[in-house]
């Protein structure tokens, strides 16, 4: 059975969100979720001096939001999930600023637990976004993590 | 054929996408003709584990896949998003 259109939801965008609404939203009308489970990515300073003053972070429209349903619908395919969210911010952000939002809806927490660790890795090598870090001295593209490739071995 | 790029591949390139028409078969046989045509396509494609590819908006691994019908063509860095 694939997703349709009320419990796959799939956001790009610059404008934040809210969290309780957003948990709200993918809840409603859904009386067969147990339990969600949350992810929130924010801006963090990992620059060599401390001193991050903004990142950007650009993506591939289409391409992106395609990768993300692919990967959405991969997870319902393999654990019993009901619903699910994808909220990510794009464009200029600060420290502190949240970036991305994940939420899975399932009957079981295992499975929602497991499917969201399952869509964070794919998004994070295989959704087409990349980030560019400005500090006070220098402006960077964010290199690869290379563990992020290998944590897509285990799936 | 529309050629995007992205992130330090655009900003070394200097711009986001081009019209672009090859008798090229294969995504080394056009990065090959890209490399020759400006030192600026010399520079970014320069370390090629460092860059990836999309054809038609989907990502791709090898080199010798065909791009003969293609619309879209995306270079860019491994992701880094999340």
């Amino acid at each position: 059975m694939g997703l349709d259109s009320i419990n796959l939801h799939i956001s790009i965008r610059n404008q934040n969100f809210d969290i309780n609404q957003e948990i709200k939203q993918l809840s409603s009308g859904n009386l067969n979720i147990g339990g969600i489970v949350s992810f929130l990515g924010i801006v963090r300073d990992l620059s060599k001096n401390n001193n991050l003053k903004f990142m950007e972070i650009e993506h591939y429209p289409g391409m992106t939001e395609t990768a993300l349903m692919k990967i959405c619908n991969e997870a319902k395919t393999r654990w019993e999930i009901q619903a699910i969210s994808v909220i990510h911010r794009i464009g200029k952000l600060y420290p502190g600023d949240n970036i991305v939002l994940l939420l899975v809806g399932s009957v079981h927490r295992t499975q929602a637990f497991e499917a969201s660790e399952f869509v964070m890795d794919f998004l994070k090598s295989r959704a087409p976004f990349w980030k560019k870090e400005t500090t006070l001295t220098e402006a960077t593209w964010i290199e690869e993590n290379p563990l992020d490739e290998q944590k897509l071995l285990r799936w | 054929m529309k050629i995007l790029y992205f992130s330090w591949l655009r900003e070394c390139i200097g711009v986001s996408f081009e019209e672009y028409s090859t008798d090229q078969t294969t995504i080394s046989g056009l990065i090959r003709e890209l490399v020759n045509r400006e030192p600026r396509y010399r520079k970014a494609f320069k370390n090629l584990t460092m860059v990836k590819v999309a054809i038609d908006q989907e990502l791709v691994a090898d080199m010798e896949t065909s791009i003969v019908g293609a619309h879209e063509i995306a270079f860019f860095p491994p992701m880094t998003g999340g």
